[in-house]
């Protein structure tokens, strides 16, 4: 193989004048996490709200929440980006179109927002999924114990689901991580991209993505050993994924 | 809000969209999917072997294909490919890969360690009595595989491959990145030219989304029936 390695290129200075290429690594590192901990909480928000619409009795709650977890899963993630940051500014009024314009950092906004919502489609399949494996007794008895539906929720039923899907949530969570990626499209300088910009700068193609492959596995072996911890510490006693 | 809409460049771009494009996206789902299912079938097989050096080396092959964002094994392998043709093809300098070429080799790559997933839980829920009785009968290993375990792994899981095909489906929408007109590729190559973003995209996510439902809805109503035979 005629390839010219050259480890040390990360302690050169980048022609862009942020510092070493490792620096620019690890400043698309810090705006990966950041976009996808904004992503998190967004798709946690909504994918628990629509993982209840869709357990609820009412017709109309769970057809919403049908509706909404069709939407967002059957687009592909680059499209339902596209969709924010170049459809969504020129559909609006004009005046509101031209202030979502001129918001600075915009890349990183549409993508915090894209990929929550991407993902609360996801998060409510496994909120819903965990609130239909507890027993039916469970709802029945607060029921009987007179809490109304509201209460039933909050105080029955999700505290024990959330504890059920936490393995499932982990993964969600890692493929939150790796979709911050996707918004390299619409210009967010994440990890990937820095990784691709060094490699552009320097020719240094096999160290730059091995670096960034470096990071990203840091990332995860971080973000698994965190949820193991938090899995056992919530675990419901006697569940099988409580183990 | 429709007003100013150019529904023409659409019905313009059709035969461009549909038949560059659509034909690129399809043709890439496809093979990569199929060689995505062989590949991630052998690497479930070396999992489940027994043998500690083989089970490990495609263990790690997973978690770190799962570990990785599909954009930058994209990256890894348009940069990579060349070299492994060099290697393969033992010839002096790093060979010339087209972009389909290159685009395939990435996704039958990478989705090769989800099909693995699959395929693995699929051959363990098969009962240990087949196996057995397969290798009391006197059949070896791979006609063990070949005739009772694989078949029956392989339906019980049907609905989840073409699930995860599903997914692969609309992930090679990310061969955008090195700008290779697939269906959504050609929508944003049109709309950037004509400078109708709006419809083009609209368009691009309608048709995407129209392919997807009637694709899951297929695969539920093949579950409820696999369910039914069970």
């Amino acid at each position: 193989m005629n390839y010219h390695w050259n480890w040390r290129i990360f302690w050169e200075p980048a022609p862009n004048g942020t510092g070493t290429y490792l620096d620019m690594l690890l400043s698309g590192l810090v705006l990966t996490i950041e976009t996808a901990i904004c992503a998190w909480i967004i798709a946690l928000v909504f994918g628990s709200i629509v993982g209840v619409l869709r357990t609820l009795p009412s017709k109309t709650a769970s057809w919403v929440g049908f509706a909404w977890v069709e939407f967002f899963r059957n687009m592909p993630l680059l499209v339902q980006l596209f969709l924010w940051f170049f459809v969504l500014p020129e559909i609006l009024p004009p005046s509101w179109g031209l202030w979502l314009k001129q918001i600075s950092n915009a890349p990183f906004y549409t993508a915090a927002i894209g990929i929550g919502l991407f993902m609360s489609a996801r998060i409510a399949e496994q909120t819903r999924a965990g609130i239909n494996s507890l027993p039916r007794g469970q709802k029945l008895a607060a029921t009987a114990l007179g809490l109304t539906t509201a209460q039933t929720y909050r105080y029955v039923l999700l505290p024990m689901a959330f504890r059920i899907i936490m393995p499932p949530l982990t993964s969600e969570f890692l493929s939150t991580i790796k979709n911050t990626s996707v918004a390299i499209t619409i210009g967010l300088i994440e990890l990937t991209a820095e990784a691709r910009a060094m490699q552009e700068f320097s020719f240094q193609v096999f160290e730059a993505f091995t670096a960034a492959t470096v990071l990203y596995l840091l990332i995860n072996m971080v973000v698994v050993t965190a949820m193991r911890f938090l899995e056992r510490t919530v675990a419901v006693p006697g569940y099988i994924t409580g183990k | 809000m429709f007003a100013n809409f150019d529904f023409d460049v659409i019905r313009r771009s059709l035969g461009y969209l549909f038949f560059d494009g659509m034909t690129f996206t399809l043709t890439l789902t496809g093979l990569a999917a199929l060689g995505g299912l062989i590949i991630g079938t052998l690497i479930a097989l070396m999992r489940l072997s027994g043998l500690k050096l083989l089970g490990h080396i495609a263990g790690l092959y997973v978690d770190l294909m799962r570990s990785l964002p599909l954009v930058l094994v994209i990256f890894w392998f348009y940069f990579l490919v060349p070299y492994i043709g060099q290697w393969v093809t033992g010839s002096s300098r790093p060979i010339h890969v087209g972009a389909f070429t290159s685009s395939l080799v990435t996704f039958i790559m990478f989705e090769a360690a989800y099909f693995s997933e699959i395929m693995r839980a699929g051959i363990q829920s098969i009962s240990k009595g087949q196996p057995a009785a397969a290798q009391a009968l006197g059949l070896t290993y791979s006609q063990t595989m070949r005739y009772v375990v694989l078949p029956q792994a392989f339906r019980n899981m049907l609905p989840v491959l073409l699930t995860q095909t599903i997914v692969l489906f609309q992930d090679t929408s990310l061969v955008y990145v090195l700008s290779i007109p697939d269906f959504l590729g050609a929508a944003s190559k049109v709309a950037q030219r004509d400078g109708r973003l709006v419809e083009m995209y609209l368009f691009a996510a309608a048709v995407y989304f129209a392919i997807s439902c009637i694709a899951s809805f297929g695969v539920r109503r093949l579950q409820t029936r696999i369910a039914f035979v069970h």
